[in-house]
Parts: C-alpha cells; sequence; structure tokens
C-alpha cells in the first residue's frame, strides 16, 4: 500500500485515473503563520513546492498581531507626545492644555495591525499558497506525516505531507509560584490594548519587551518602576549600553530595581503589590497594573510533539543549523525554537528551511552573531555581536570605538544627542565583532552594521566607506575611527 | 559551428603555456588537419591542428603570448554556414578575460634545458608566494575578514573553495582550513576537539587535492599490471657493511634508485610515458622517490641518476627527503621525473602494489628484506630477500618489457657490482 501510494505519486496522471485521494500530498505543511511560518509558505511556494499554511488565529502571528507592529505604533506616539513636550525648544507656542485619548491610540495600533495581516494574506494568496484556519496536529509519521486539523467550524480534516514546517511561536512565560488571575496582572498583550491608561505600572523583567512598555507608559504618564532580577538591565546587551540606559531612563522618571527577586503579587480593590527581595530585603512596590515580561516559551502544547518524541529543551523544539528536528521531514523554525526569539530571525530561518527542502546545495547556516537585536524604547537601543564582556571572555583581543551622538551634527540639528555608537573590533585580524548603539533612530543606524557583519567586513571598509553628512550614521563611521584612534569629531 | 581552438593542457598538471607562433594568418582558409599554431612549455613544443575546415576567423591570442592558461580560446574557426551572431557572442565571450596573467616569477622554473621532460607543476601551498592569491583575472571570491586571517596565517586560499554564496571564501573556511591542518598532526586531538564526537571533516588541504587528482587519474586511466620479483640482497648488504663503518652510511633504498636508473638504460623503451597521441620516450634517468610528510605524500626527484655514485645519491636523497618533511622542496625538485621508487620495507610491508605517479608508466614498489628459506639444488638455505613490485601503464609498457625489465633490476641489486659497469 505505501508503495504503490509512494509510486502513484511519482506519476500524477495515473494517479487521477485510478482516483487515488494521494493527489492531495503537500511537499509542505507549515504550522503556524507568523513571520516564519508566512515567509516560508511563500518562499516554498516561489520555489514551486505544493504548500499549505495552517493558522489557528490571525496571519502574521504575534509579531504583526500582538508584537513588533502594534507595539511601534504606539511607541510613535509616545515619541510624538514626547517631541510635543519640547515644542518651545522648536519655536511653536502651544497654549492650552494637551490630551490624548488612550481608546484612539490603542486603535491606531491595532488599525496598524489589521492593514498588515489583511496585506500577509494578500502576499499568500497571490502566491497561491493554500492556508487553512484551524489547530493542526501531528497525527501519524509514517512514510509521509499526517496531520489532523481542527477547525472553527467544529470539522475536521487530515492531510499528508512529505515535510513539516513547525513556526508555532511562542507565548510569554508566566511567573511561577504567582497564579493570580486578575486583569490587573497583564501579559504584553493587555499592555497593547489598555482601556485607560494606568496611574502606576510596574514591570517585571527589563528585556526588550519590559523596556518599550516601560518607556511608552512613562513618556504617556504613568509612574513605572521596573524590577528585573540581574544585576544590569537589559540583560542580553553591552553592560556600557545597559548602563547608559538605565541612566537616561531613570532621568525620564523609570524607577529601577536590579537584583530583584519577585517573591508575590498581591491584589488589593484598586491595586496590585509586587514584593520582591533584594539581599534578602523584601521591597514593595503599589501600582495600578502589573506587566509580566519575563521571556517567552515556546507554544509547544498539543502538536503531538510528546506523542511523537520530537525533542524538546526548556519548552523550546531543539533544531540543528539546518532547521532539522531529530525526527525526518519535520523541521521548526523562529520562536519555538532556540533563542533569539525576533521576527527577523524566524523570517530567515523560514526562508532557509524551504530552500532546504527544495533541494538547493548551498550553505544555508544562519550565523546567530549576524542577527541584530532593536528594542524601540525612547532613546532607541540596537545591537549586532558580541558583548564587550562577551568578547573578552572569549580572551579575544580587543580595539574598542565610541562616539556619542552629542558630537553629531545631524543630532544637534534634531535635538536628539543622547546616546553613543559603540563598536568593537578583534584587534588582531580586525574582524568587526560587534556593535551596541543606544539614541535616537539607531534601530535604522544598526542595519549598515549588519550588511558589514554578513559581509565579514574589517576597520578597513568601514572606515574607506563614505558616508553621507549630515547623517546620524555618521557616528557609525566616527565610532570606527575612533576604535583605531582615528576619530575626527572627538 | 564555429570552432574554438583552445590552449590544450600538454601534462595533467599544466596550468598555462606560451603560443610560440601561429602558423597561418587570419582569414585564412584551414583544413581538418593543418597545423595551426606551435604551443610551447618549458620543456616541449607542441603542435595544434585544425580539427574542421574554415576560415580562421579571429585571433585573440597574440604570438608569443606567455602563461596563457589551459583551456583559455585562442582562436576561432569559422565554417560556411557559421552566422555572424554566433561568432559575436563567442568573440564578446572571449574577449575580456582570457589570459592567466600570473607574473613570470611566480612560475616556478622547473629545470635546465637539457631536459625534454614535460612542464608539471606541482602545487606545494608552502612554497607558493602568497602575492599570487591575487592575479589579475582570476578573481578570488573572499571576505576582507577571511583575507586577512588567511595572510595572517599563510594560508594560500587560492586553493580553497568557499562555503559563502556563489563560493565565497568566508572566515569559517579559513578558520576551518587552520584547524584541519593542526588536527592533522594529531587524529586524537581532533577527535577530542570536535563537539560532534563521531566525525570530523577536514578540508582537502591543496597536497590532498593534488594527490586526489592524480592519483584518481592514473588508477582510472592506466591500466595497470603487476610484476613481482624476489631479490636477494645478500651482495648489496656486504658492500654497505663496509662502506658504513666509515662517515657515510648508505641504504638499501638508495642501490635500489641506482638499480632502477640502470635498468632504464638497458631497457630505454620502458622510461617513457603514455600521451594521447604518442609515447614520448625519455632520455634521463631521473627517478621519483616518494617520501611521507605530514598530511600526504611527495615525490622528491634524484636527477640524472645514472652518472651518479651511490653516495652521492644517498646524500642526495637524504637532503631531498628532510626538505620534504619541513615543506622546503622547490618546485623543480619534485617536478618531473621519470620513474618512481616507493619503499614500505621499513613499515614491515612485506609487498604491495603502488599507483603509478602519472605521466610516469612505472612506479616500484619495494617491501621489507628478511632472511627467508629458500630451496635451491635441492637444499634449503637460508637468503636475504626483498620483494619488489612493478606496477606498469599498460598503455605504454607491455608485460615482456617490464619483465625484462624487472629482470635486469634483479640483476643488478644481487650483482651490485654490475652497476659499476
Amino acid at each position: 500500500m505505501v508503495k504503490q501510494i509512494q509510486r502513484f505519486h511519482r506519476e500524477p496522471i495515473i494517479n487521477v485515473i485510478i482516483g487515488f485521494k494521494m493527489t492531495n500530498l503537500k511537499d509542505v505543511i507549515i504550522i503556524g503563520g507568523g513571520p516564519g511560518g508566512y515567509v516560508s509558505a511563500i518562499r516554498a511556494s516561489q520555489l514551486g513546492l505544493k504548500v499549505t499554511l495552517i493558522e489557528n488565529k490571525e496571519l502574521g502571528g504575534i509579531c504583526l498581531n500582538w508584537g513588533c507592529i502594534p507595539t511601534k505604533s504606539l511607541l510613535k506616539v509616545s515619541e510624538f507626545k514626547n517631541n510635543l513636550d519640547k515644542f518651545k525648544e522648536f519655536g511653536f507656542d502651544i497654549s492650552g492644555e494637551i490630551t490624548f485619548d488612550i481608546e484612539k491610540i490603542v486603535k491606531r495600533s491595532r488599525d496598524a495591525s489589521k492593514k498588515l495581516s489583511s496585506g500577509v494574506k494578500f502576499l499568500l494568496k497571490k502566491n497561491k499558497v493554500e492556508v487553512i484556519k484551524g489547530f493542526a496536529s501531528i497525527s501519524c509519521i509514517a512514510e509521509f506525516i499526517e496531520i489532523n486539523i481542527n477547525k472553527d467550524n467544529g470539522n475536521n480534516e487530515k492531510l499528508e505531507t512529505k515535510n513539516l514546517v513547525i513556526a508555532t511561536g511562542a507565548i510569554p512565560k508566566s511567573l511561577p509560584r504567582i497564579e493570580n488571575e486578575s486583569d490587573r496582572i497583564w501579559t504584553a498583550k493587555e499592555a497593547m490594548i489598555p482601556k485607560k491608561l494606568p496611574k502606576s505600572l510596574t514591570i517585571i523583567g527589563s528585556g526588550a519587551i519590559g523596556i518599550e512598555f516601560a518607556s511608552f507608559y512613562n513618556d504617556m504618564g504613568s509612574k513605572v518602576t521596573v524590577i528585573e532580577a540581574e544585576k544590569n538591565i537589559m540583560p542580553n546587551e553591552d553592560e556600557e549600553i545597559s548602563e547608559l540606559a538605565k541612566s537616561i531612563f531613570t532621568k525620564k522618571g523609570i524607577n529601577f530595581f536590579n537584583n530583584a527577586h519577585l517573591q508575590t503579587i498581591d491584589l488589593t480593590k484598586n491595586n496590585a503589590i509586587s514584593k520582591f527581595k533584594i539581599d534578602n530585603k523584601i521591597h514593595e512596590i503599589v501600582s495600578e497594573n502589573v506587566l509580566v515580561a519575563i521571556g517567552v516559551k515556546g507554544n509547544i502544547s498539543n502538536l503531538g510533539i510528546e506523542k511523537f518524541n520530537i525533542k524538546t529543551e526548556n519548552g523550546h523544539i531543539v533544531t540543528n543549523n539546518k532547521m532539522e528536528t531529530n525526527i525526518k521531514n519535520i523541521y521548526a523554525i523562529g520562536d519555538v525554537t532556540s533563542p533569539p526569539w525576533l521576527a527577523h530571525k524566524a523570517s530567515h530561518e523560514g526562508v532557509i528551511v524551504a530552500e532546504i527542502i527544495a533541494g538547493y546545495q548551498e550553505n544555508h547556516e544562519l550565523k546567530k552573531e549576524v542577527i541584530p537585536g532593536c528594542t524601540y524604547s525612547n532613546p532607541q537601543i540596537a545591537s549586532i555581536g558580541l558583548t564587550e564582556k562577551q568578547a573578552k571572555q572569549k580572551d579575544i583581543k580587543l580595539k574598542i570605538g565610541k562616539f556619542p551622538f552629542l558630537a553629531n551634527g545631524k543630532s544637534i540639528t534634531t535635538g536628539d544627542t543622547e546616546g553613543i555608537v559603540k563598536t568593537i573590533f578583534n584587534k588582531e585580524t580586525g574582524e568587526f565583532i560587534g556593535a551596541h548603539l543606544i539614541g535616537s533612530d539607531v534601530t535604522e543606524l544598526i542595519n549598515s552594521l549588519s550588511v558589514a557583519k554578513s559581509l565579514e567586513t574589517t576597520e578597513i571598509e568601514l572606515m574607506k566607506t563614505v558616508f553621507a553628512h549630515p547623517t546620524l550614521s555618521e557616528s557609525l563611521h566616527e565610532s570606527v575611527l575612533s576604535a583605531y584612534d582615528k576619530a575626527i569629531h572627538i | 559551428m564555429v570552432a574554438q581552438i583552445k590552449m590544450p593542457a600538454l601534462s595533467p598538471t599544466m596550468k598555462a603555456g606560451k603560443l610560440s607562433k601561429w602558423l597561418i594568418k587570419k582569414s585564412s582558409k584551414v583544413v581538418s588537419g593543418d597545423v595551426i599554431a606551435e604551443i610551447e612549455t618549458d620543456k616541449a613544443t607542441m603542435e595544434i591542428e585544425a580539427v574542421d575546415d574554415g576560415v580562421l576567423y579571429e585571433i585573440f591570442v597574440e604570438e608569443g603570448t606567455d602563461n596563457v592558461a589551459v583551456g583559455s580560446t585562442l582562436a576561432l574557426i569559422k565554417e560556411d554556414s557559421d552566422t555572424e551572431d554566433q561568432l559575436n557572442s563567442l568573440f564578446e565571450k572571449n574577449n575580456d578575460n582570457n589570459l592567466f596573467e600570473m607574473d613570470k616569477e611566480k612560475i616556478p622554473e622547473i629545470n635546465s634545458k637539457t631536459d625534454k621532460a614535460i612542464h608539471d607543476i606541482n602545487f606545494n601551498e608552502k612554497n607558493m608566494n602568497l602575492k599570487e592569491n591575487i592575479t589579475k583575472d582570476e578573481r578570488i571570491k573572499i571576505s576582507p575578514l577571511a583575507k586577512r586571517i588567511a595572510l595572517k596565517n599563510n594560508v594560500n586560499f587560492s586553493s580553497l573553495s568557499g562555503t559563502g554564496p556563489h563560493g565565497r571564501i568566508v572566515k569559517k573556511d579559513i578558520e576551518d582550513f587552520i584547524i584541519s591542518n593542526k588536527n592533522i598532526t594529531s587524529i586524537d586531538s581532533y577527535h577530542k576537539s570536535s563537539s560532534d564526537t563521531s566525525y570530523k571533516d577536514v578540508i582537502h588541504s591543496p597536497m590532498r587535492k593534488t594527490i586526489a587528482e592524480r592519483l584518481v587519474k592514473s588508477a582510472s586511466e592506466a591500466p595497470h599490471f603487476f610484476l613481482s620479483v624476489d631479490c636477494d640482497i645478500s651482495e648489496i648488504n656486504k658492500i654497505r657493511e663496509n662502506v658504513n663503518k666509515g662517515d657515510t652510511k648508505v641504504s638499501v633504498n638508495d642501490f635500489i634508485i641506482k638499480a632502477s636508473a640502470l635498468a632504464l638504460k638497458k631497457f630505454p623503451k620502458a622510461n617513457c610515458s603514455w600521451n594521447n597521441d604518442f609515447i614520448r620516450y625519455y632520455n634521463s634517468y631521473d627517478i621519483s622517490v616518494a617520501v611521507a610528510v605530514e598530511d600526504g605524500l611527495i615525490t622528491p626527484i634524484v636527477k640524472n641518476v645514472s652518472i651518479k655514485g651511490i653516495e652521492e645519491i644517498s646524500s642526495e636523497v637524504k637532503l631531498l627527503a628532510s626538505k620534504a618533511k619541513k615543506g622546503e622542496l622547490s618546485p623543480e625538485e619534485y617536478s618531473g621525473g621519470n620513474f618512481t621508487v616507493s619503499n614500505l620495507g621499513m613499515y614491515g610491508i612485506k609487498n604491495f602494489n603502488a599507483i603509478i605517479n602519472p605521466p610516469q608508466s612505472m612506479i616500484l614498489a619495494v617491501g621489507k628484506a628478511e632472511p627467508r628459506a629458500i630451496v635451491s639444488k635441492n637444499e634449503i638455505t637460508i637468503s636475504n630477500l626483498m620483494t619488489v613490485t612493478l606496477s606498469c601503464d599498460h598503455r605504454a609498457v607491455d608485460g615482456a618489457l617490464g619483465a625484462q625489465w624487472l629482470n635486469k633490476f634483479k640483476d643488478f641489486i644481487e650483482n651490485p657490482s654490475l652497476m659499476l659497469l
């Protein structure tokens, strides 16, 4: 039977005549329509593969609906408000009180998501990707992989595929030992759609998500407190940048507690009381809301992962550098796999996995050190490659350059003079090891350094590059020059 | 069809040659079989014949141009039916980057002018000037970082294949190459250093590539046959006993090298190499000696063995072997050779079959010398015997010739005084 199926698949004409249902065999099924899954589906289809995408919720996934996109819309609002606060500096005279309507602000961000989600739907259609709405799980692994789909209307459908890509993403981790179900305790999703601006907000965790919301709510007028278990805020960033960020945000009114370990969150009628320990001393912060932003865990439940022994580690699927799981022809990409949990990493893996399935022979390895990370707070933080500390731990002899935006012409004209560009090179080989930026629009500046890193440039090519004047990007140039004591403007 | 006349490879390892002369002028008629040009290498001049009838439509490489890369188009022959479009497309393609412009000094000088052996460049990574990586026309795709690390570590990247986009050599390729070269010295160390202990991929060194290319060619193209004979080395040992009492130390192998050259001299038909259209017979008696080195082997050459004494051969072999192990051989010391001796006796090997070292026609595989019981005149006696196996390229050397050669060799070994004559 199995052999017959295989043969008939190879000869579709005979297949149709005999009427085997296996005509419906897919080349690829992708579970999850986020930035990993939908990009992979489009690429797979472009490569001539027969591809079906199964999404349980909205196309575009967390990133587009409940992550990157709507938060950027919110942060644009807080940036706007920041600029309004500086109207006199810019020569305006506005009389009367400036007010805002949080409902409209939220709606604007939701509209951005909707627009992009329908854009994804259009792109999938244009690329002839079959999209099925429903919850998919693996029901059988034999010659091919059988996927069961629980559709919204209660019906079940079974599909067979040669290859499966799991791109189910991740959900926010909840706090252990704290099980209070309350609308006072938020995840990022609730923080994106506040009904009213909280007077005070406590944020547990100071990663990118925690800091972005801290920045937004602080700028909008909430009293924000951030509790971080590690020694530095934004523990993944370069220590120098973390410290600078902390001092800038503190100046702006955010209250930080480092080395702080949350114990309990007690709820009163109007408030949540967060109790945390620093050096065995209990502190407490009372706030209207608490946002828990302590990381994510992979969406691996009810997929058939345990049933078919797909290897996981700490709640994420284990893959090799070809995105392969331990089961043949089953791949996993994006947040459901190992960090960094970033949309652009997922999309890149989506393209790579489609090309691997299509039989592309080239080297597909995605090097983690070329994946930039961005935090869209005000000021922004962006980085690529190793931090100074990580590089030193590898015993690399370093050349480090720093350039403050205060000395950059364009920054002076826009009034955004906070922040620095820090670049790190291997003293012996000139390898561009990493860059760490904080300041206005640095999430745009980082990409030219991503190109440099990806092309394996050394300091020489960067020094020889002509940067346009006046631009913020000149600070990249000056930072590289300063690493070799050749900076002009400091 | 437009016929392209290309620079031929006159030996398997020839990279470039000189276009010495055009014998037919542009726009002249050619008939299949006409000699249209002469190609010169350091050792030989060859004629290029037209394989089609037509008109010599265009000449891309002028007379007297040196270092023309093998495979470059030299000229186009137009047939009557050819359209201008066909010609134009070929014309454009050939007009830009045709030459392999290595500076003269970078081409290893091969030998003296008396030698008629084929120009044969073995690439030895350590002997290659790093500047050679940057030839004008052959752009090597390599990242700036990879290049810097390569230059810093004296890695000749021109022969590496890259894993980046479009084969671009990236940092990892150079690092892998450096690591693989380091790890070759100790199998244990690279098993330990690997994160997946079940295997370790070692990128081919230039030497490995050369060995693979040449031996695959030889094993697949040359029909090998093997002849074995036992040689009694008692007489040689007697001479060695006397000689080695003094400061000079000579080995059995030195006698084998000498005997090989003299046997070739006795049977000049065996001193040859097979080429597609002819067999080349050598007048030289240059014996290649296989020397095991780190990550491979190399065959330095003792030249003009027939006129050298054992002592001279011995000291030359010692010098060449030590240079080989240090990677200090110059190309002329390992390029060419008429015959190869491979001796695994020191590893206790009784006998083995060797693969011919192309373009040569014979190789002698030498086993361990040991006392063995032999029956002669109905009596069992003990003799000091060594089994040697001759591999012959049947295209150029037939069984009878091989057997005659081998008997002559045995004669010299067993009666070393004959070598004095």
